[in-house]
């Protein structure tokens, strides 16, 4: 997390602390620090249980995958993004974004990241037993995280500017119930082309 | 009545047909044993065996039905002990068997896993991380599952008595050969010889190009 | 209805079909590609607002009209697969990835290159471009994945996944980035001159498209073929396949 503090503290030293050229880019300083850290998170999320073999045992059991998918979706959410969210009046703060923007803020990341997590899980499902994850990940989901960052910036702009950005969060909304609806069959299937 | 039996099965990994138009049962009270040498195809039967991986073609059968449609009964009477052992390293010994027996849907006390850490030679480690412990020590814990899941019928082992002394592959073999006698059903791989005082099947598979 | 492809399922049955189709594909496309290119680049009459650099059009639009069309066959062949379990299915999936990889690179590089003269710049973050560029991504990802996995049936069920995965979403990017365009910028929408195209320039366009269609065809009818032969290599019909080829050969 302090990581991440870090990095969001470069922007104002490498564009300069001018208020109005922070609130330009800070919404989107914010949202790609979240995709970062939700990149480096997600590394992990099937790792050591592929190779110590307690998903396998995980799959001979009754318990269902698609559910036990989920809560570690969910284990990940928590520890890889709340925090983020946790520390975001910060750097609000730090890049000068004003309330109307920090409320779009906040709305943006509750409604999108755990599509980070649901989509990204996906990936991680199927790329569990390579050898060399990381890059690759970064390949598979940027592409598919694309719209979020979009449809999330945008709507803190709005805000901005005083204008409505319920469209935007809509989107967000309804693309964030679609994954969670259909990511953790995908991810059940993603663990099971891993097995063979 | 075959506990398990395999029709017509051909299996393929990384582009390489391991065995085809294979058939056998496996009845109550049988002891099947796999042979082969690296590479034949064993651990990838007993994963098909399992149901973690689709064989090609053929059918796997549990009770006479395809394992595929009794998932949920299937994985209620097997026991499955493979390459990875199943345990997670950060965990204690207890708390390990704890999770998998909740997992399984088996009720069991805690007294009850702690004596048999005991007569695995476990006694004092039972509460450490396992990452602390030997790897022949880790096995061992990782075996104890075949001394929880009393109603099962049959256990699917793939070496299991690597890196494991001599005291620990008589426990084993004892274990296994009780399961037999009580009437349960076991396929198992093993490069040693198998020290069992039981009637054998043997299956060799033939390693092809 | 269907039933008519069962035996396609076969990697040797595709196999000799490919080799029945390719000489059409390869001579025909070839024969369109190379007429409608000249037609379109040098006899097609001179536009009036762009005069001749307009006439990249006749590479640029076939590109991404090619582009779109082979992921969606990408993603139909991946869906079959995962659906039916068809492993020569995940193999035309995988030989048509690099060819929408190296359409989708064409286009960008056109695009770019008729940008020089419409804006002054080599590279704008125009809905299309954006778009396209986004799909290269998408095309090497899978690309990418499939390569990563020894085992090819675990490769294809992988790369289809992500196939499937990159196909929903790409409704919603295109219009994701087209919205995002009109906001950030509204004005630089890339002139087609679709509604007032008189003929002689219409023409050499759709034949161009169709060109690049059955070239991209060729070409991923002999990707395919490699394809099928890389995976069955140790299969009796690939080795008597060799043998033949081989004493022929030597009977030269």
């Amino acid at each position: 997390m302090l990581f991440f503090i870090l990095v969001i503290s470069l922007f104002p030293l490498a564009v300069g602390p001018e208020p109005k050229t922070l609130q330009l880019i800070g919404p989107g300083v914010i949202w790609v620090a979240a995709i970062l850290s939700s990149l480096l998170g997600l590394e992990r999320l099937f790792r050591d249980d592929f190779q110590d073999g307690s998903l396998e045992q995980l799959m001979l059991s009754n318990t269902s995958l698609p559910a036990a998918a989920l809560v570690k979706v969910l284990a990940h959410w928590l520890t890889s993004i709340l925090p983020l969210i946790i520390l975001s009046p910060l750097l609000a703060l730090f890049l000068h974004l004003n309330e109307p923007m920090y409320w779009a803020l906040l709305k943006t990341l509750l409604l999108g990241t755990p599509l980070l997590s649901l989509i990204g899980a996906i990936a991680v499902g199927l790329t569990v037993g390579l050898n060399r994850g990381g890059v690759l990940l970064a390949l598979l989901l940027l592409p598919v995280f694309i719209p979020l960052l979009i449809f999330a910036t945008s709507a803190v702009e709005s805000a901005s500017m005083q204008l409505q950005y319920s469209a935007q969060l809509a989107i967000i909304g309804a693309m964030f119930l679609l994954s969670l609806a259909l990511a953790p069959f995908a991810i059940a299937y993603a663990l099971r082309v891993s097995q063979t | 009545m075959a506990v398990i039996s395999v029709i017509n099965l051909s299996v393929v990994k990384t582009d390489r047909l391991l065995f085809e138009h294979l058939n056998f049962a496996v009845e109550q009270g049988g002891l099947l044993y796999v042979k082969g040498q690296n590479g034949a195809g064993k651990t990838s039967l007993l994963r098909v065996l399992a149901g973690l991986v689709n064989a090609d073609s053929g059918k796997v059968y549990f009770s006479q039905q395809n394992i595929k449609d009794c998932r949920d009964d299937y994985h209620q009477h097997l026991v499955y002990f493979g390459h990875k052992l199943g345990i997670n390293l950060t965990l204690s010994a207890v708390e390990n068997l704890q999770y998998w027996c909740k997992q399984h849907q088996v009720v069991i006390s805690v007294d009850r896993i702690f004596n048999t850490l005991a007569q695995l030679n476990l006694v004092g480690l039972e509460d450490i991380p396992v990452a602390n412990l030997s790897a022949g020590q880790q096995r061992r814990v990782a075996l104890a599952r075949f001394w929880f899941k009393q109603n099962a019928k049959l256990w699917i082992l793939d070496e299991p008595f690597t890196a494991l002394d001599n005291q620990g592959i008589e426990l084993i073999s004892k274990q296994i050969t009780q399961f037999l006698i009580g009437g349960g059903a076991v396929v198992i791989t093993s490069h040693q010889a198998l020290r069992l005082d039981y009637p054998t099947d043997e299956l060799t598979l033939e390693y092809r190009i | 209805m269907w039933k008519w492809l069962h035996p396609y399922a076969k990697p040797e049955h595709t196999y000799y079909l490919c080799q029945r189709l390719l000489p059409w594909f390869s001579l025909l496309g070839l024969a369109v590609i190379l007429f409608a290119s000249v037609w379109g680049l040098a006899f097609a009459p001179t536009d009036y607002q762009q005069s001749e650099a307009y006439r990249i059009i006749y590479v640029h639009v076939p590109s991404a009209v090619l582009s779109k069309s082979l992921y969606s066959a990408m993603a139909i062949a991946a869906f079959v697969g995962l659906v039916w379990q068809v492993k020569t299915s995940f193999m035309a999936m995988m030989a048509l990835a690099p060819i929408g990889a190296t359409v989708t690179f064409v286009s960008l590089v056109t695009g770019a290159a008729w940008g020089k003269p419409m804006w002054g710049t080599w590279w704008e973050w125009d809905a299309r471009l954006t778009s396209q560029l986004i799909l290269l991504f998408l095309f090497l990802g899978v690309i990418s994945l499939y390569k990563a996995f020894e085992d090819k049936q675990q490769a294809g069920k992988a790369a289809g996944v992500m196939a499937m995965v990159g196909v929903i979403n790409l409704p919603i990017i295109h219009y994701s980035v087209q919205w995002w365009n009109t906001l950030h910028q509204g004005a630089t929408i890339m002139k087609l001159g679709k509604p007032s195209m008189p003929p002689e320039m219409l023409w050499p366009l759709l034949l161009s498209i169709l060109g690049w269609a059955l070239v991209s065809a060729a070409i991923f009818l002999l990707r395919m073929q490699n394809e099928i032969l890389q995976r069955e290599i140790r299969r009796p019909w690939v080795v008597a396949l060799a043998n033949k080829s081989s004493t022929l050969s030597e009977g030269t």
